[in-house]
């Protein structure tokens, strides 16, 4: 193998044999030069020029953000009290894939916080529904011996985290909960509809479900609170790196006045029915209550079988909220409209009478006063006064159904009292001819007329629409906007006052330009207080005969009357038929008592008061209460001097308000 | 077997130690200095396991080297072919009853170390050529049986590691033997020629590869295919050295790598740690060390009287170079992930061993450079 050969040093072919690789090697030298300024470039480009890029992938590698629920916003009453805040809970939290041994730490939890197995299938159920790094919620609100015992064996439960955490309250329980709604756990629908929601979700995120809470959405829902953690490849938590504290969500001010609002409740207590009482020039609800009401604050953590089916298999329906979402026959209240119109529209003077015999026959058929002996002559001062059917039978005949319509739906009926404020809000139904032929294909009867004249028939409207009704003829006839939230664009009551007189200053327009000019209101912002009548001489004669109705004799809220100029107020008794009355039942003539409830009248009151100087309009309504004058007016009179009871209170709380503007 | 020279080759030891290559030894340390404090990153910080395994290996293997480049050029000439024919039964026996680690069966078991021999044959394959051309006539070098003989040598190797299976290893033994061949004078026409022949197999190639390794190549082409699979490392890698910036994070502050985001950080990944916490300007510097030492392993080659020695030097001067360019240039997202270890700096003990012995036969070429090998 090893054979010896001569030695070439310099030899010709060892010369070219040297030379060759001397020559490439020069070649490769060259070649690798050019390679190494190439990757000297490649790391230029990758770490000077491109380093910021790189250096923003490379934190968010390494930065994780944990939202928190953001605090959400209180609601307060017109006096600053709190009536639906936040409250302080104790809950346990899990992060799955922090937990070495998920089941045992589960069974051991079970144990300790006595969970049913039905609570525990929950929450396993819930586990593998949300993906492994995310918080799984084991309790909502642990009992502070619950909290105090996981504590104490929290050394053995690693992976389960003890949270101080904020949920909502609502203090004044169920007095609230028509006005104000309930939060409960964001679904998947509202994370689609709303997209604040969805960007601020977090598991376990509270959102307004109906009412306020949910109308007040965005200002309440407040931001997330961030924390961040530097995290490894695998997703754990390396410590934490920064804390950014969320902002609570906004405070919405009410108008209601809580002292107020709790008498509404005690008032309705044991009946189905609504009550609301509005300021006649500023348009803020001071009350607004629905009955029967539940208490909110089950709702917050999953409410339970046994209590939802309590709330929803109620035969007095309490999720509805009466007083928007409510739509009954108005009865004899609608009275004071209808005689408006007849002297608006110059059917009638007030001193037209008419021969009350207890019925009047018409068109075929018998139309019944609600005093079976009838209240003789009458004129239309007695008219509203006693409540006397025939003669509003008689006045409806000759006014007309169509313009009887034009005047109700100037008061607001026919027509949501918030504009965008509560889904749930009805419109009701003020009818027409040209209604009934587009709705029903059919024409109109004259007969209908009749009884649409006494509020019964198709007309439909809301507790809340016939407490605007009284409270615009209270104020002198004159559009008012409600609201239930202090606004600091608000104009001030003098201001309002002043507006409604230079309202009067406006040369008579006809009836139609007036409605527009109402609408026209919401394009401009600039609120019009404009007038409702031609001749305030009609509106005046109108009030005073609701004055007559409850400090007369023979008025039909004579019962009910206070005498103390400080409190007397005015009203008019309503008493809805719910279903047509028979023949025998005619003659039976039994009381509310002995009637099945569900056949019973619903019982309303509208007032306004103090009689001297109105300012506050009310509406009770009883649902199957009976008669207006028996079972309403007597809670409008408790109602109405509590209301001017607290009116200083209000005053000075008005006041301030002004200041601070 | 030798026939005496002309020369007096009878060198002392302090003769020898006196033409020692100080700038290479110079080189050599710095770099297994930063390697070691690399390696101590990586363990975040502490001395554990991998960094005390890699010092006690530079340590042991560096020793290796200065005592073998003691050794006679001579020594290394006359072993070549035993020494290639050792590193092949190596593979043979690593193909039969290697040890398989993440799939594949590239070690052996020494008992005492677990050898990779694919990495041994990085070295054998040079030494073996420069033995081969050594005593080969210019006219005769481009004779069909050099040609058939030296192709047979190479590919031996290659398919034994291909079917190990370590592609990166395989490529990068074939580039080095490649080059070597060129430079021993092979006709330029035949790289030429098997270039175009690969080319045109190469998508024959591509359809016999493994899954993982096609995915790999797709995924060079096209990171953001599959940035949590076979994308994953070229990003991650990315995103550190990018980050790192002018004079990186600092020591001990890499938090790709600290918090694992990167890859295989010991090994392959070893500079995307460095570049992360030293920056642009560590790089730079560890790439001039690297150039430093493959200039000055080239310089010695040129020097060399014998045609073994020089073509040894080129030969691996060259090879240092490939497997640094390739690990560069992978990490930094230029070529497709590829396992390929950084000499010196990654985490390995038989990379580290063929490093030493390499560079202990660059010495001996330095000290013997006025010897003639007949």
């Amino acid at each position: 193998m090893f054979t010896e050969l001569p030695v070439f040093d310099g030899g010709d072919s060892n010369v070219r044999k040297f030379n060759t690789v001397n020559r490439r090697v020069f070649i490769l030298k060259i070649a690798k030069g050019i390679i190494f300024t190439g990757i000297v470039a490649r790391l230029f480009s990758l770490q000077i020029t491109e380093n910021k890029k790189y250096l923003t992938l490379s934190d968010k590698n390494r930065l994780r953000e944990w939202r928190l629920p953001p605090v959400r916003g209180e609601f307060e009453d017109y006096f600053g009290n709190v009536v639906a805040g936040n409250t302080k809970v104790y809950q346990l939290h899990v992060v799955p894939e922090q937990v070495e041994d998920f089941k045992y730490l589960m069974v051991r939890l079970k144990n300790i916080l006595s969970l049913s197995d039905k609570q525990f299938s929950k929450i396993v159920k819930k586990k593998k529904q949300q993906k492994p790094w995310e918080t799984l919620i084991i309790s909502e609100s642990l009992t502070w011996d619950q909290f105090s015992k996981v504590n104490f064996y929290l050394h053995e439960l690693s992976g389960a985290k003890p949270v101080l955490s904020v949920a909502r309250s609502y203090p004044y329980k169920a007095n609230y909960t028509h006005v104000l709604g309930y939060v409960a756990q964001a679904s998947e629908s509202d994370l689609l509809e709303n997209e604040e929601i969805k960007n601020k979700h977090v598991p376990g995120l509270r959102v307004g479900k109906t009412g306020l809470e949910k109308t007040f959405e965005n200002s309440l829902i407040g931001t997330n609170s961030v924390k961040r953690y530097e995290v490894n490849a695998f997703g754990k938590r390396i410590n934490q790196v920064d804390f950014k504290e969320g902002e609570k969500g906004q405070k919405v001010k009410l108008t209601i006045d809580t002292e107020i609002q709790k008498l509404c409740n005690e008032l309705l207590a044991e009946k189905s029915g609504s009550i609301s009482v509005m300021d006649i020039y500023t348009g803020e609800i001071v009350a607004m209550h629905s009955s029967p009401s539940f208490d909110p604050n089950l709702f917050m953590y999953g409410i339970s079988y046994k209590d939802w089916d309590l709330i929803r298999k109620n035969p007095l329906k309490p999720l509805i909220n009466k007083t928007i979402s409510g739509l009954y026959s108005p009865g004899s209240t609608i009275k004071p409209i209808v005689a408006l119109s007849a002297l608006e529209n110059d059917v009638i003077s007030t001193k037209f009478k008419v021969n009350c015999t207890g019925k009047m026959e018409m068109y075929g058929q018998t139309y019944h006063c609600w005093k079976k002996k009838g209240h003789g002559i009458v004129d239309l001062r007695d008219a509203l006064k006693q409540s006397c059917d025939t003669y509003f039978y008689e006045m409806s005949r000759r006014l007309g159904v169509d313009r009887l319509n034009i005047t109700a739906k100037r008061f607001g009926l026919g027509n949501t009292v918030f504009k965008n404020l509560y889904s749930e809000e009805k419109k009701g139904l003020v009818p027409s001819t040209k209604w009934k032929k587009n709705a029903l294909g059919k024409g109109w009867v004259l007969g209908e007329t009749l009884i649409t004249g006494i509020g019964q028939g198709y007309i439909q409207t809301t507790p809340l629409q016939l407490c605007l009704m009284t409270a615009q003829l209270a104020n002198g006839g004159f559009k008012i906007f409600p609201r239930i939230t202090v606004d600091k664009n608000q104009e001030s009551l003098e201001k309002i006052k002043y507006k409604m007189k230079e309202s009067l200053k406006i040369t008579n327009e006809n009836s139609s330009s007036l409605i527009r000019s109402a609408e026209e209101i919401f394009s401009t912002g600039e609120k019009e207080y404009n007038k409702l009548f031609r001749n305030q001489e009609n509106i005046k004669f109108v009030l005073e005969a609701m004055s007559a109705s409850t400090n007369e004799v023979r008025g039909t809220s004579y019962r009910s009357r206070i005498d103390d100029p400080k409190y007397r107020f005015a009203g008019k008794t309503g008493t809805a038929q719910v279903k047509k009355i028979t023949k025998l039942q005619r003659e039976l003539d039994l009381d509310t008592a002995q009637i099945p409830y569900e056949e019973r009248d619903h019982a309303w009151y509208v007032a306004f008061g103090p009689y001297k100087d109105p300012r506050y309009a009310l509406c009770v309504l009883v649902e199957h209460g009976g008669s207006g004058s028996a079972t309403a007016a007597p809670l409008a009179k408790k109602l109405m001097k509590k209301i001017i009871d607290r009116h200083e209170e209000r005053e000075k709380i008005r006041k301030n308000n002004l200041v601070d503007i | 077997m030798f026939e005496q020279s002309s020369y007096s080759e009878q060198y002392t030891f302090f003769q020898k130690l006196r033409s020692f290559d100080f700038v290479l030894i110079f080189c050599v340390l710095c770099l297994g200095i930063i390697s070691n404090f690399s390696m101590y990153s990586t363990d975040g910080g502490e001395f554990l396991y991998h960094s005390k395994s890699h010092f006690i290996r530079f340590v042991t293997f560096f020793s290796m080297m200065i005592f073998l480049s003691f050794f006679n050029l001579r020594f290394w000439h006359s072993t070549a072919y035993l020494f290639y024919t050792i590193t092949l039964g190596f593979l043979i026996w690593a193909s039969m009853y290697g040890v398989t680690a993440s799939g594949s069966q590239r070690w052996i078991n020494l008992y005492f170390i677990n050898l990779q021999p694919s990495e041994l044959m990085k070295i054998a394959i040079i030494v073996c050529f420069a033995r081969y051309f050594h005593r080969e006539q210019m006219s005769n070098i481009n004779s069909f049986k050099n040609i058939i003989l030296s192709m047979a040598i190479l590919l031996l190797p290659i398919l034994l590691v291909v079917s190990q299976p370590d592609l990166g290893t395989s490529i990068l033994i074939a580039i080095s033997g490649v080059i070597v061949l060129w430079l021993a004078g092979f006709n330029i026409k035949y790289f030429i020629y098997s270039g175009l022949t690969l080319i045109i197999s190469l998508p024959f190639v591509i359809s016999m590869l493994k899954p993982y390794q096609k995915q790999r190549v797709l995924t060079f082409f096209n990171p953001d295919r599959d940035p949590l699979g076979a994308g994953y490392q070229i990003i991650q890698s990315k995103i550190a050295v990018g980050s790192g910036g002018l004079t990186g994070k600092g020591f001990l502050k890499g938090t790709q790598s600290y918090l694992e985001f990167l890859p295989e950080k010991h090994t392959d990944f070893i500079f995307t740690l460095f570049s992360e916490e030293h920056g642009f300007i560590g790089s730079v510097i560890l790439l001039i060390l690297y150039g430093i030492l493959i200039f000055r392993i080239l310089n010695i080659g040129s020097h060399s009287r014998s045609f073994f020695g020089k073509l040894f030097c080129y030969g691996f001067g060259s090879a240092i170079f490939v497997y640094v360019a390739v690990n560069m240039s992978m990490v930094l997202g230029l070529l497709p992930i590829v396992g390929s270890p950084l000499p010196i700096m990654s985490y390995g003990g038989s990379s580290m061993l063929a490093t030493m012995i390499g560079l202990s036969i660059v010495m001996s070429t330095k000290i013997h450079s006025k010897q003639i090998i007949h």
